[in-house]
């Protein structure tokens, strides 16, 4: 299994403020790979050092094994990685398929190409029906998609999701688990911050925990949901002692951290 | 079959605008026709980065003043006609512009700190031109009168109105193809979301940079126009404020970010300061007249006079 995104020991502070500190962590070709936390923890600050957004006090990071530290996010984009952002930033006065011929020029310069590339990208994500909709206009959801899908007409390699499931309800993550276990299919590797657990367990091949900006636990899904740190870093300190004390079955952990996720 | 109706308006006011001159044979209203072209292709330039690009600059005049320094240098001290010199201008312009925009845009200075520092930028031009010998300092420039293709001087009326209508149509002309390109998506990508489309690949630093170069480009030769019809030129002409305010001004009453914004907004504010001259005797009551009617613009119409045709046809219901 091929590496394709590789972070070394990147740590970040604001002020006195230690947003992240001594992260590394690695990305497989064709994994879904997923980034939880609590609120806080520094899951967006890494992202964005990942991306480019944002320098890193100290650390590297690796595409193809290739070192993309420092290197701005357009660059980053041309290497075949590309983010989407928690706080949905559309295009906000043009339509939707507008907005998604802006990511599907990033590989073509004429225009009826990028307008087929974004059309198809559209029926991929369900949003056919809203090509001539106004960003504007578009739901939370719909924002969500559009923020997939402009990214995902760039054709990268690399896709981060920055929370595309957050403020949608059961039926719609539903949806969006599914265009995202597509896109994997397709070929692309997938890294997401996630808050939702059960999309995590659903979705992730690998999960890594962030908290207080120290990476506390990564493996599968299931590990990470008995993980007694993890449990602690989201319900507060004693909360492991106390479940394996009254419910020491792991199914009930890993609801119980469910809640905590959506908090 | 509404875009194949509204070419041939844009056909047929082309032809009128070409044969016009043959009607009227009245200077003064091929002139007010001249300086309404003049001022639309200038409101262009402005709307290639303000409109499109999203940066709104406050001393869109520094291209057009070094421009006009540059061509006319260059013939009165060098012998060069200006047919040769005004490609110097533009290339002058888009110097000045890359300069500038790397200056600003490197470091992310963005709205109201951007226009404060293309404001600074022109009178910091302004005030070189004032103290160095070779613009001819505050005495100015005084231009001959030859004319000729050449020096792209008329006899009449009648070949300044076509060489500024030739200019507004190549503005229009630049402007439509910014709406069909990869280069004209990427600038209003970035005038709606800076991060999302640095996200996506645009190097947005270089798509800033190529914007205000072609503004700077088409200020430029509009400098070597005005120079060579109104044969003087001095630094608070050169670098008049009040030309980098009616540059913005007209092509947010037009529309911003469209082809015909500008247009259309010089053709409504010349025609009314002239109509309000007209009727009204007093001097300083038709001013206020065009401020009433500026304020109601900018207050009831935020998307400009093209805005209101949109909404009315309902394209874009809004």
């Amino acid at each position: 299994m091929a590496l394709l995104l590789d972070v070394k020991s990147i740590s970040k502070s604001f002020g006195g403020l230690k947003a992240v500190s001594d992260a590394s962590l690695s990305v497989d070709e064709g994994k879904i790979v997923s980034l939880i936390g609590p609120n806080g923890a520094g899951k967006t600050t890494l992202f964005a050092i990942i991306s480019g957004f944002l320098g890193a006090d100290s650390g590297s990071v690796f595409l193809n094994n290739e070192n993309i530290t420092g290197m701005k996010p357009h660059r980053i984009c041309d290497k075949g990685m590309v983010r989407t952002f928690q706080i949905t930033q559309p295009f906000a006065s043009l339509s939707t398929l507008e907005n998604i011929m802006v990511g599907a020029y990033k590989n073509t310069s004429l225009k009826a190409k990028a307008k087929q590339k974004a059309t198809e990208v559209a029926e991929l994500v369900g949003m056919t029906h809203l090509l001539n909709t106004e960003a504007n206009s578009l739901t939370v959801a719909g924002r969500k998609r559009l923020e997939l899908a402009r990214a995902l007409a760039t054709d990268p390699k690399l896709l981060l999701l920055d929370e595309v499931m957050a403020g949608l309800n059961p039926s719609e993550i539903d949806e969006i688990v599914n265009i995202i276990k597509i896109i994997r299919d397709s070929g692309v590797t997938i890294f997401l911050i996630e808050h939702v657990m059960k999309a995590v367990v659903n979705l992730s091949d690998y999960s890594y925990v962030l908290n207080d900006g120290v990476l506390i636990a990564h493996g599968t899904p299931k590990q990470i949901a008995n993980d007694p740190l993890v449990i602690e870093a989201y319900l507060g300190q004693g909360a492991a002692k106390a479940m394996t004390k009254n419910t020491p079955t792991k199914a009930k952990a890993s609801k119980t951290s469910k809640k905590g996720g959506k908090s | 079959m509404a875009i194949s109706i509204s070419r041939w308006v844009q056909m047929g006011l082309l032809v009128l605008a070409v044969v016009l001159p043959l009607a009227i044979q009245n200077n003064f209203y091929l002139d007010v026709l001249t300086i309404i072209f003049f001022t639309a292709y200038l409101g262009q330039s402005w709307n290639i980065l303000g409109g499109y690009a999203g940066q709104f600059s406050f001393g869109g005049v520094m291209f057009f003043g070094t421009g006009a320094y540059a061509s006319t240098i260059l013939w009165t001290t060098y012998g060069i006609p200006p047919i040769y010199g005004v490609f110097v201008a533009i290339l002058a312009g888009a110097i000045v512009g890359l300069i500038v925009g790397y200056a600003s845009f490197r470091y992310g200075l963005r709205g109201s700190y951007f226009a404060l520092i293309t404001l600074a930028f022109a009178e910091m031009l302004r005030i070189i031109a004032n103290s160095v010998e070779f613009t001819g300092g505050g005495v100015g420039i005084f231009l001959n009168f030859e004319p000729s293709i050449m020096n792209l001087q008329f006899i009449n009326a009648r070949g300044f109105y076509y060489l500024s209508l030739g200019m507004v149509v190549i503005s229009i002309i630049i402007a439509m193809w910014l709406e069909r390109s990869r280069f004209g998506a990427q600038l209003i990508a970035i005038r709606e979301n800076e991060d999302a489309a640095e996200a996506l690949g645009i190097n947005v630093l270089r798509s800033k940079i190529l914007a205000i170069m072609i503004m700077g480009g088409m200020g430029g030769a509009a400098g070597t126009f005005y120079a060579q019809k109104y044969l003087y030129l001095d630094p608070p002409i050169a670098y008049s404020i009040a030309l980098s305010v009616e540059m913005l001004l007209v092509t947010i009453v037009g529309g911003m970010g469209t082809v015909f914004g500008p247009l259309v907004g010089s053709f409504v504010l010349h025609i009314v300061t002239e109509v309000a001259k007209h009727l009204i005797e007093s001097p300083g009551l038709s001013l206020i007249v065009y401020g009433f009617i500026l304020i109601l613009i900018i207050a009831y119409l935020p998307n400009g006079l093209i805005g209101l045709f949109k909404g009315l046809s309902g394209k874009r219901g809004k």
